[in-house]
């Protein structure tokens, strides 16, 4: 059987993404030909500044050279532009009279430098900044020219400037708004821009109209003169004063195009054989010119070309970043706020630094940072999540590590070029190992653009998350600047486009019963899941029907399938629970016969006041636990998305400053919540009195004892980014203790995301959202309480003892051969 | 001539899951897809030695316990962008009844 024929016309970025989805997706489903009009293979065109400004290659900035066409089979025409589509017989033809049919046809035309309409717009020295012949006629310039005149002070014309400036030619730049990049800064930062790039020796021509370009004795561009009469003597005049789709062809083929050739959410033109991507395309109105949502479109078209037809592109939230080295500039959103918003500024115009944020309803709606640019990510992600923040408003200005991340490290201005400053050996990822150079190698090989994309192939940023912005920012300086773009709305993993909330509303709307039923009725678009979506469907199932739901062993992490935590070398740690942390002579003795009749090679006390003991066979498991079990012992879940530990001080019992019976309620907390299954781990804790012993504020759920009752402390974090507690609530009776802690844990259990600590949690649904189903509505709050109980009664069968009497026996009996 | 070692029935190991058979040659991990396809890889990840065996089996790939490499059941290879390799043993399933060989796949 002969394969479709597919034509790509736009050998660029977007396009060629395009295809290297497409032949991961169907490698073999087309034979495909590509006409690009420049003589270049496939090449990056956002590091088009770092080589004006000398400090990348073209030869480094190929994405894809001519040997990767050849060996993909496929026919790349290069310098060769098509000219004319004739829809009905299905085939392009170029200006050189080259003929090729299309069973499919995929336009990626990209965008060219506007022109204004200007007398002399023509002349030669006169030029745009698109494309390589651009970089190389400005470079040639700079080597027989003196005075370069950029017209156009958005990113392009900055960059642009700031290269020829590198390259030794004396720059001005012309632009008619009252500021520099009018459409990504509001003044104070502009100014504090201007003044730094002032430093680098540009000047500026601010409020000012070209009217005519002058040509020279020899036929050249001399000079510009302006509406109000002035002139300025030019060499090369650099026009960047915005982009236009290229839609000439679509037109000429009557394709419905509007400031951008139209295209629906499965990026198909009104011809349903014509696909478009890129800069060229309009989608819902919109032409995109970053690269992150051109890819976001390949991705999809790719799906569609594929013949999978399952994805949609619903368009993308951008933000923006300025490749200049040695200045750091992030902005999003609505930055200029308005009626109804409000805004929040930081300005040191020492140091060279200005923030502002602007809140609308509470929400983030929009930011610009100058200076000190690490926490942009964090921003955007508070504006894609539409995060009320309400509750740490105070706070927002000053960074996520003023609010809990101690693990990021502050940056203090200049940002990119502290972490660019680094050597290649510094470590940037301590969980994985990974150095700046292997991050770097990384992204020019791989050709990386999206964080994502650096986790796969380095892990860096992969396990905590708490160097994000560090590996953002190598990712920034060495692949180009607009990668932290995301999708509006982030599905659960790869097999399905359904959110972690709309999964879980699913569940229970729909009824489904189990994982299969779930990935049947939402679509999935693998067999049977991932290690992503499998536990977390299990929990939600299990949180939606605690009392019918049947558990999907082979579905849980082994942690939880095994009921230890496995170690590097295979075997498992056990710890048995110790009710608040309180054990006596006979059970310390059961432990340490244990320990000699299996040979445990090492006994530890936790963080959780435990006792674990490492090393043990997962086929000596069973019989551990039997030992255990006999001794009145049951599982302490140490290794589960689950209830933990309730560590606790010892209380008024003895401490001369204890206020109440910490260890007693400690332990009544304990058989309230032993054995819930959560969305992620979940420890609390009670002291005594303020000093503090059992660090409560550090917990999940914490309970701090005063002379008059009890605080009531949540969304606290110990590990990776400390974070405070908040306080909840203040009540007088350890019954309401209870009470609350079970509304608490079960709101969580109910909302959260799987996998998502409280800490984090909290700061996305705000803690005025859980005072009000918790501490404000009483009913509701006996309500989530009752739910918890209902779904403890079935969860608190202790897992140990069902296995010791021989339940899932083959989970721990190796077979022989 | 493969000299075929009966290991288990199918029904033995569970459905996306995996059982460990301890042999002369090592642990060998038996694996089952949601589609009762059997597969049998040496049970060490190509990473740093996790057992395979105690991974999520989904689609034809396993997840190891240690780091989560993605490992390909019919191929040993390592999904991209990691790399490398668990050995493969041949293993048939005829009436039920699940047979390994000893000697690795070439």
């Amino acid at each position: 059987m002969s394969r479709m024929k597919l034509v790509l016309v736009g050998n660029g970025m977007a396009g060629m993404r395009t295809l290297e989805e497409l032949l991961k997706a169907a490698p073999d489903l087309y034979d495909i030909t590509v006409f690009g009009d420049e003589p270049h293979p496939n090449y990056n065109r956002i590091m088009l500044s770092p080589v004006l400004a000398g400090e990348q290659t073209v030869e480094q900035i190929v994405l894809n050279s001519r040997d990767w066409y050849a060996d993909n089979g496929i026919k790349l025409h290069t310098g060769k532009r098509v000219v004319k589509i004739d829809r009905k017989n299905r085939f392009v033809e170029t200006d050189d009279g080259t003929r090729e049919n299309y069973d499919r046809l995929l336009l990626a035309t990209g965008s060219k430098s506007f022109i204004l309409p200007v007398p002399g717009a023509d002349l030669p020295g006169v030029i745009g900044f698109r494309d390589i012949a651009d970089v190389d006629a400005m470079i040639s310039a700079s080597g027989q020219y003196k005075t370069a005149v950029v017209i156009g002070g958005g990113l392009l014309g900055l960059e642009a400037a700031n290269g020829l400036k590198l390259r030794g030619m004396d720059v001005s730049v012309v632009h008619i708004a009252p500021w520099l990049l009018e459409r990504q800064m509001d003044e104070p930062a502009s100014r504090l821009l201007q003044k730094n790039l002032e430093e680098k020796g540009l000047k500026f021509l601010l409020q000012k109209q070209t009217a005519e370009l002058v040509r020279g004795e020899s036929g050249r561009v001399c000079a510009l003169k302006f509406k109000d009469g002035e002139t300025i003597a030019a060499d090369l005049v650099v026009m960047a004063v915005g982009i236009r789709p290229n839609t000439a062809l679509a037109e000429s083929a009557g394709l419905q195009c509007n400031r951008g050739l139209v295209v629906n959410d499965t990026m198909q033109t009104f011809d349903p054989r014509i696909y478009a991507v890129g800069e060229c395309v309009s989608h819902r109105g919109i032409a995109y010119g970053l690269v992150a949502p051109l890819f976001e479109q390949a991705r999809v078209c790719a799906n569609h070309l594929a013949e999978h037809g399952v994805a949609r592109y619903q368009g993308s939230m951008t933000s923006t970043k300025l490749k200049v080295t040695g200045i750091d500039l992030f902005s999003a959103g609505n930055f200029m706020g308005g009626e109804g918003h409000e805004e929040i500024v930081l300005q040191d115009a020492g140091r060279g630094s200005y923030k502002k944020l602007v809140l609308k309803d509470n929400k983030l709606a929009g930011a610009v940072l100058y200076g000190d640019t690490l926490d942009g990510a964090w921003y955007f992600e508070l504006m894609r999540d539409a995060t009320d923040v309400s509750d740490f408003r105070d706070k927002l200005l000053f960074g996520r590590h003023h609010i809990g991340d101690s693990g990021a490290g502050g940056g203090m201005g200049d940002e990119m070029s502290r972490v660019m400053a680094l050597p290649d050996t510094a470590e940037i990822c301590g969980c994985n190992g990974v150095c700046k150079g292997d991050i770097i190698k990384a992204v020019r090989e791989k050709k990386l653009f999206t964080l994502d994309e650096v986790r796969a192939h380095t892990k860096a940023s992969g396990s905590c998350g708490s160097c994000t912005g560090l590996v953002e920012t190598i990712l920034a300086a060495t692949a180009g600047g607009d990668y932290s773009t995301a999708p509006s709305k982030k599905p659960l993993c790869g097999c399905t486009e359904h959110t972690h909330d709309e999964i879980r509303a699913a569940i229970v709307e729909q009824g489904f019963k189990t994982t299969q039923e779930a990935m049947r009725g939402l679509g999935w678009k693998t067999p049977d899941g991932c290690t992503k979506c499998r536990p977390a469907l299990n929990y939600y199932l299990l949180c939606a029907w605690p009392t019918e739901y049947v558990d999907d062993v082979q579905s849980r992490y082994i942690n939880e399938r095994a009921h230890g935590n496995i170690q590097k070398d295979g075997s498992f740690s056990v710890v048995p629970r110790m009710w608040g942390g309180l054990t006596n002579p006979k059970e310390l003795r059961a432990i340490a016969d244990v320990a000699e009749k299996f040979n445990v090679p090492e006994v530890k006390v936790t963080g959780g006041q435990r006792i674990d003991l490492f090393g043990i066979r997962k086929e000596d498991l069973p019989a551990v636990w039997k030992d255990l079990s006999d001794a009145g012992f049951v599982s302490g879940h140490a290794y589960g998305k689950a209830m933990r530990t309730v560590k606790t001080c010892v209380g008024s019992q003895w401490c001369r400053f204890g206020t109440q019976d910490s260890t007693g309620l400690g332990v009544k907390m304990e058989q309230l919540t032993w054995g819930s299954w959560m969305p992620h781990k979940f420890k609390l804790a009670v002291s005594g009195c303020p000093r503090n012993c059992a660090e409560a504020t550090i917990k999940d759920f914490g309970v701090v004892c005063v002379d008059s009752g009890y605080e009531l402390h949540v969304g606290g974090n110990g590990g990776i980014k400390v974070r405070i507690t908040d306080l909840l609530t203040k009540v007088e009776t350890e019954a309401q203790v209870l009470e609350f802690c079970a509304a608490f844990t079960q709101l969580y259990r109910e909302e959260a995301h799987y996998l998502e600590r409280t800490a984090p949690w909290v700061e996305r649904v705000g803690l005025s959202h859980i005072k009000a189903k918790v501490v404000e509505d009483a009913a509701n709050r006996k309500q989530l309480a009752e739910r918890f109980l209902i779904s403890q009664k079935p969860a608190q069968v202790d897992p140990w003892k069902e296995r010791t009497a021989g339940a899932l026996k083959r989970e721990f009996m190796p077979l022989t051969a | 001539m493969t000299d075929w070692i009966e290991v288990a029935h199918i029904d033995d190991i569970p459905r996306q899951g995996a059982r460990v058979v301890k042999t002369a040659a090592g642990d060998i991990a038996v694996f089952r897809t949601v589609d009762d396809e059997v597969f049998a890889l040496r049970d060490k990840c190509p990473h740093k030695g996790g057992p395979l065996s105690q991974g999520i089996v989904h689609g034809r790939k396993v997840a190891c316990p240690l780091h989560d490499w993605k490992i390909n059941l019919d191929s040993g290879l390592a999904v991209a962008p990691d790399v490398g390799c668990a050995a493969r043993y041949p293993v048939r399933v005829v009436d039920g009844a699940v047979s390994l060989s000893l000697t690795p796949e070439a």
